[in-house]
């Protein structure tokens, strides 16, 4: 099957290759090793394959790889720096909102871009909520994540940084 | 990996339609999220693709002077949700959009592939029947306008040809000024569903007379539909109960549901008539912002 070349970021290095036009961009990264970008359902409707593609949230196992081209693409793997990790990730342990994990990463990456497009601004829990319909956790219960979310909003503005 | 057999990744425009042309099994991709649903469940009805995803032309949010506003079949839902000319005077559009799947589909999905797909519970359908919407449509002979009402005729079925591409949506000043509109999706769940039914009005009074109503409905029949008996029956009533209570019986003449695993006909009927109610009462409390 035709192979297209692309170059892309992901998570800040770059990257060149051909792809398999049918690959989906779950499939890419996972390949990679990039395997914090976890397969639910395959079908757009768990968030469990989240990841930003220029800073926007989309489900990678709807999006072919070959679109990726000329785009930066972030997973949970770069959301650490220099072995810190992000404020989301720091709110999710200190609320307690992970138990399998699997939901996780997708969330973690939702919760990165709802918060950015909205720096600054009061959340409400409805928001919240709304902001992360398309993330599906079959273990907490949602009440730890929105916890989490507005632990991270708060501990954005008070330090300044993301 | 994706059950595709043949891509296309168009250029331009006209590129895509000449790739459509040369062909006859080649099917449009634009975001993805009901072909790529299909391809992984195998519908070999869709392995063959033409990609528009990349084509910027088809994007565009604008208004002309005469205040006609565009939007590119591209444009995401997203995008038209947040965007100000919408946010102004298409705010019906931006509500309905809003209510479709989660963020990361509306990211990704874009209106021209709502109405394109020709799901009879189109989110969009509703919004754009009643601003009586325009579609520009590219062709291998050139361009065709055609109005939204008409554009679905069946399940699944636009009177898209094969080789045709939705270019951009035109809504008209004479249209979207002075009105008060309103859409309702009725779904099990408040996000990530289908609609069970989906209502949209959008209403012209004077005073507390309703000097035009236009009503649409999803789910209520083969297609979206507008409802030409109870929009005739409202012009020059007052709005008040007993409008109100005429028009939830009068509707049942202009819909036709049926039953399916998500409800029953009589249900949805039940839900049909009080939709009108409270779709209606609520385009009138949008009146005056546009
Ligand atoms: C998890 C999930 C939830 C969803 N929830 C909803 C919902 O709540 N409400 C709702 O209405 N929909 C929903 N959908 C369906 C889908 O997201 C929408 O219909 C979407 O708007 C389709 O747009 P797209 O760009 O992804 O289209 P695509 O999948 O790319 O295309 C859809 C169809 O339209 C054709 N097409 C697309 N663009 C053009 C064009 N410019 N010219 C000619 N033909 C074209 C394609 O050939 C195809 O047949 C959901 C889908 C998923 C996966
Ligand atoms: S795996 Fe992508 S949304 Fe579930
Ligand atoms: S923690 Fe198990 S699915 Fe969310």
């Amino acid at each position: 099957m035709q192979q297209l070349p692309i170059t892309l970021r992901i998570n800040g290095r770059a990257y060149s290759m051909d792809v398999d036009v049918r690959t989906s961009l779950l499939e890419l990264l996972r390949g990679l090793g990039f395997t914090s970008v976890k397969e639910g359902c395959g079908v757009g409707e768990c968030g469990a394959c989240t990841v930003l593609v220029d800073g926007v949230a989309v489900d990678s196992c709807l999006y072919l790889a070959v679109w990726a081209d000329k785009r930066a693409i972030r997973t949970v793997e770069g959301e650490c720096a220099d072995g810190r990790l992000s404020p989301v990730q720091e709110a999710y342990i200190e609320e307690g909102a992970v138990q399998c994990g699997f939901c996780t990463p997708g969330l973690v990456m939702t919760t990165t871009s709802f918060l950015e497009q909205r720096e600054n601004t009061p959340l409400t829990r409805e928001e919240i909520a709304r902001g992360h319909a398309g993330n599906l956790c079959r273990c907490t219960g949602y009440q730890t994540i929105i916890r989490a979310v507005q632990r991270a909003a708060d501990k954005q503005r008070r330090s300044g940084r993301r | 990996m994706f059950a595709m057999e043949n891509y296309h990744r168009a250029t331009d425009l006209n590129d895509a339609v000449r790739a459509l042309a040369a062909h006859p099994e080649a099917r449009v991709l634009a975001g993805g999220t009901d072909v790529l649903i299909r391809l992984r469940e195998g519908d070999g009805a869709f392995a063959h693709l033409v990609d528009i995803n990349g084509l910027d032309e088809l994007r565009q949010i604008d208004m002309d002077t005469s205040g006609t506003i565009r939007i590119g079949a591209l444009a995401t839902c997203t995008r038209i949700i947040e965007h100000e000319i919408i946010r102004s005077h298409l705010p019906v559009i931006a509500a309905s959009l809003a209510t479709i799947g989660g963020p990361q589909i509306r990211n990704i999905a874009t209106m021209g592939g709502n109405i394109c797909n020709g799901a009879v519970s189109a989110d969009s359908a509703c919004a754009l029947l009643i601003l009586d919407t325009e579609l520009v449509i590219q062709g291998p002979a050139g361009e065709r306008t055609v109005p939204i009402l008409g554009f679905h005729t069946g399940p699944g079925r636009t009177i898209l040809r094969r080789d045709e591409i939705l270019k951009y949506f035109l809504f008209r000043p004479g249209q979207y000024r002075g009105i008060g509109a309103a859409y309702c999706k009725y779904a099990m769940r408040s996000a990530m569903d289908i609609a069970t039914i989906g209502c949209g009005a959008a209403l012209r009074m004077e005073g507390d007379i309703i000097t035009s109503l236009k009503l649409a409905f999803t789910v209520a029949a083969p297609t979206p539909v507008r409802c030409p008996r109870t929009e005739e029956a409202a012009a020059g009533r007052r709005l008040d109960e007993e409008t109100l209570a005429l028009l939830a019986g009068i509707v049942e003449d202009d819909v036709q549901p049926r039953t399916s695993w998500r409800a029953e006909r009589d249900f949805r009927m039940h839900i049909i008539r009080t939709l009108v109610q409270r779709v209606t009462r609520e385009a009138a409390n949008q009146q005056g912002g546009n």
